[in-house]
């Protein structure tokens, strides 16, 4: 039996019923097209965050002093304002640098002052001010557009210098050279002047729709000034809440991490309310896929119960379909027509309905996601795999509920089809 | 004996079997047909004739008695091998033509050769052929429901004969036709009879007709009750013995 004829069989029926064709097909349509929309969705979200993920950079690990035994996400503790004597000092830094200076790269550290804003005449824009040492920047990867970044020096120096951002630099400068310039900072109340020492380029925020949907002006941008400077402004004496740490190229990461855990957990061992939490970019990554695997094993679950709707839709016209052709069914057995000859026509019926049905929803499904993905500011990527199996799952499908009824035809007695009327 | 394509004996068919409405609709019925006969089967609705001839078409099982088609005790065949016979063997023609709907006069032709798994060209040139043959070739591409009652019957006849059997049962043919299509599906008949030789059992219970065939057999309440033998059935030749459709599944 021709497998041509089948299909050729098949198209005619749908088109000799297209209005009852499409409604059956609606139940795969929605199912295979939302699950196509999420699954795009959610691959282009992965991939700007993958993106994303690049620029920060994978070689980084964060070091942060976080509250022991916390619990108080469960609203039951009560939270502990971290003392001085709580926090990780230069000495301490000093110390492990020292110790991995092989493995080291950078070691930046931030000490926030606050904030406030940038002025130059009768213009204010809202500034971050941070204290930074000078491998801030190759940690966070900052990229000069012009002048420099703080240098050792000038920490040691204590100098009123500042680095600012490009959006600060146009906004108070209007294409001017602000590098040398002077401006005033308002932050805690005093109105401190500073010294533009470079201008850096904002990196893209993940996504980067931050900046399409707030105006560049409101957003406040990080005001960066010599770590020392800050310490002074702040009246401490160092000490970090956290601090980030970039290795050389080719540093086993968890590895690394470890010997992080295991140098600063010592300084800790006394301390009953505070530790030291390590965490690398990897393991960030690893958490963000995790997430998105529960996610798309929510989202299956539920295009399941809707595929087997759709099915059972597909099941019932099947069943329908056979009733009203049972004299045609009759037929073909008396011409000759073997059981599985009439069970592979009705087969081949069910899974082109459910293929054609899947077609439509994956074209949908593309539609839609992309849309959805752009709406969202991300770049659509659609996923090859979702694709495929989307056109597999049909298929299945087709199979699945359309063996009941096909079996239900080839079992018919050729006589009482024949005399059905 | 060896001559009988077909060969009944004391053929019994019951329905409900065991429950209080049991009902006997063959009552014992002894038929041969000799290779190349044209008979006719004679009765009122209800007498029992349909049934017998589900029974001649292997489209159905005697509940008592013994057949033998074509050398074979049909009660040794499986549902397969059955199809194997009503594919091959015999062509049916039905009153109500049961030509597929959905598909064209060619496709319809082609049926059987789909189902013995010919080739689709010499499919389509043997249909082409066929169609021919019925004076059907200018409507190949009609769909059944643009043809009329005459030329729906000359399409089934054609499809009949589609894998060349050599048994055409025919179940009231003429039943749903005007006098003068009936003339012509009739014509038809006595051509494939005499210039193709082949063994057609024809069901009717118009009296007229039988009497243009050789042998006419008369059933009434599931037996019969008269046979009437016309011309020429000693010219029959011989026939062969031995049961070739039995697979043994």
């Amino acid at each position: 039996m021709d497998l041509w004829e089948n299909i050729a069989l098949a198209v005619n029926g749908l088109l000799a019923n297209k209005m009852r064709a499409v409604l059956t097909m609606l139940g795969i349509i929605i199912g295979i097209g939302s699950v196509i929309a999420i699954v795009t969705v959610g691959n282009s979200m992965t991939i700007a965050f993958a993106e994303s993920m690049k620029e920060m950079g994978t070689n980084k690990i964060m070091v942060s002093v976080q509250e022991k035994n916390s619990n108080y996400e469960e609203g039951t503790g009560i939270f502990q304002e971290p003392q001085a004597e709580d926090l990780v000092t230069d000495e301490m830094i000093r110390q492990f640098s020292a110790r991995y200076a092989d493995t080291l790269e950078s070691v930046s550290l931030m000490e926030s002052v606050g904030s406030g804003k940038a002025q130059l005449g009768d213009k204010t824009v809202n500034v971050d001010i941070k204290g930074v040492n000078a491998d801030y920047a190759k940690a966070e990867d900052k990229e000069l557009l012009y002048g420099r970044f703080i240098t050792p020096r000038d920490i040691e120096g204590k100098k009123y210098l500042a680095v600012v951002s490009e959006s600060l630099a146009s906004e108070l400068f209007r294409g001017k050279s602000p590098i040398g310039e002077e401006i005033f900072v308002k932050v805690n109340n005093d109105v401190i002047s500073f010294t533009i020492a470079g201008v850096y380029k904002k990196a893209a925020y993940m996504g980067g729709y931050i900046d399409t949907y707030v105006s560049g002006k409101d957003v406040p941008t990080d005001l960066f000034i010599p770590l020392s400077v800050a310490q002074k402004l702040k009246q401490k004496q160092g000490g970090y809440l956290s601090f980030s740490i970039v290795t050389k190229a080719g540093t086993d990461q968890n590895d690394f991490t470890e010997k992080t855990k295991s140098f600063f957990q010592p300084y800790y061992a006394k301390n009953e309310s505070f530790g030291i939490y390590v965490e690398n970019m990897q393991s960030f990554i690893k958490e963000m896929n995790n997430m998105n695997n529960t996610m798309t094993l929510a989202i299956s679950a539920i295009a399941g119960i809707s595929l087997l709707v759709g099915g059972i839709g597909v099941m019932n016209i099947m069943l329908v379909s056979i009733t009203e052709r049972t004299r045609e069914i009759g037929t073909r057995k008396a011409l000759g027509a073997q059981n599985w000859a009439i069970r592979l026509q009705f087969i081949v019926e069910s899974i082109f309905i459910c293929l054609i049905g899947g077609g439509i929803g994956i074209l949908l499904g593309l539609g839609g996601g992309a849309l959805g993905a752009k709406a969202l500011g991300y770049p659509a990527a659609p996923s090859v795999g979702a694709v495929l199996a989307a056109v597999i799952f049909s298929m299945a499908i087709g199979v699945f509920f359309g063996y009941y009824p096909a079996n239900k035809a080839a079992k018919m007695d050729p006589i009482d089809a024949l005399r059905y009327e | 004996m060896e001559n009988n394509v077909i060969s009944m004996k004391h053929i019994r068919k019951l329905y409900y079997i065991g429950k209080p409405n049991e009902l006997e609709i063959l009552k014992g019925i002894d038929l041969n047909v000799k290779n190349g006969e044209f008979l006719a089967v004679v009765g009122a609705s209800g007498s029992g004739k349909s049934t017998l001839m589900n029974i001649i078409g292997a489209l159905d099982r005697p509940t008592e008695g013994e057949y033998q088609l074509d050398g074979c005790d049909i009660r040794s065949l499986s549902d397969k091998d059955l199809s194997r016979i009503r594919n091959q063997k015999i062509g049916f023609i039905f009153q109500t033509f049961n030509l597929i709907a959905k598909t064209t006069a060619l496709k319809n032709v082609e049926l059987p050769m789909l189902y013995q798994g010919i080739g689709r060209k010499e499919r389509r040139e043997r249909a082409l052929e066929l169609l021919r043959m019925v004076k059907m070739e200018d409507r190949a591409d009609h769909h059944p429901n643009e043809l009329s009652g005459g030329q729906k019957q000359r399409v089934a006849i054609a499809r009949a004969m589609a894998n060349q059997p050599d048994i055409l049962l025919a179940d009231e043919p003429t039943g749903a036709l005007d006098s003068k299509s009936g003339r012509m599906v009739m014509d038809l008949f006595h051509s494939l009879h005499e210039e193709q030789k082949k063994t057609i059992v024809f069901i009717t219970h118009s009296r007229e007709l039988a009497e243009e065939t050789q042998r006419t057999v008369t059933i009434k309440d599931g037996q019969i009750i008269r046979e009437e033998r016309r011309d020429g059935l000693g010219s029959l030749g011989e026939y062969r013995t031995g049961c070739e459709w039995a697979s043994g599944q």
